[in-house]
């Protein structure tokens, strides 16, 4: 699974009808302190409500969306935001 | 899903079994910024509807061929949609 957090939103008419009425956002990959990842991002089905600027969970692989979404086996669903992420702690030592 | 730009189209006459009617167009990826980000790929396009100009997202990997019906064809990216809004604020952003 993948840290990261909310950037944006991606609202579009014309699309495949898997994604009809569900809320898309635009989230950056971030590292265990806060900072993001370099370029890395992920355009994502929001299962739980997340909002921009939250920190998140998101799981990126195929069989695992399709199954938290009800659409295997053939649902062309990839990345979803399965969590909001109250707190980080990373041992250093 | 990933966001591009699809900057051209692609015809080809001779393709493999499955692929027959699939539209495909020349996509250039984008970051969350819209800033290009690497080399142009060849796209099939599930929206339908996409054409040369418009932002869109699109799938890689196995999903891309989900996105058609039949399913089971040699297509490793696909339009999903025509962005028609991008909201985008790094607000939170520490980097």
């Amino acid at each position: 699974m993948m840290l990261g957090r909310v950037c944006g939103t991606v609202v579009s008419t014309v699309e495949h009808p898997f994604y009809d009425g569900r809320k898309q956002l635009i989230v950056r990959a971030v590292l265990p302190n806060g900072s993001f990842d370099g370029e890395r991002y992920v355009v994502a089905v929001d299962l739980v409500g997340a909002g921009v600027g939250e920190t998140v969970l998101v799981e990126d692989e195929g069989n695992s969306a399709r199954q938290l979404m009800d659409a295997a086996p053939r649902g062309p669903v990839r990345s979803v935001v399965v969590g909001i992420v109250d707190e980080v702690t990373e041992d250093r030592s | 899903m990933k966001l591009g730009r699809v900057i051209g189209t692609m015809v080809a006459s001779v393709k493999a079994k499955g692929m027959d009617g699939l539209k495909l167009l020349v996509v250039r990826p984008l970051t969350a910024r819209l800033e290009p980000e690497g080399v142009p790929f060849v796209a099939t396009d599930a929206s339908a509807q996409a054409g040369p100009g418009d932002l869109v997202t699109y799938e890689a990997s196995r999903e891309a061929a989900l996105l058609h019906d039949p399913w089971f064809v040699p297509v490793d990216h696909a339009i999903v949609g025509i962005v028609d809004q991008h909201a985008y604020q790094d607000e939170g952003g520490r980097s």
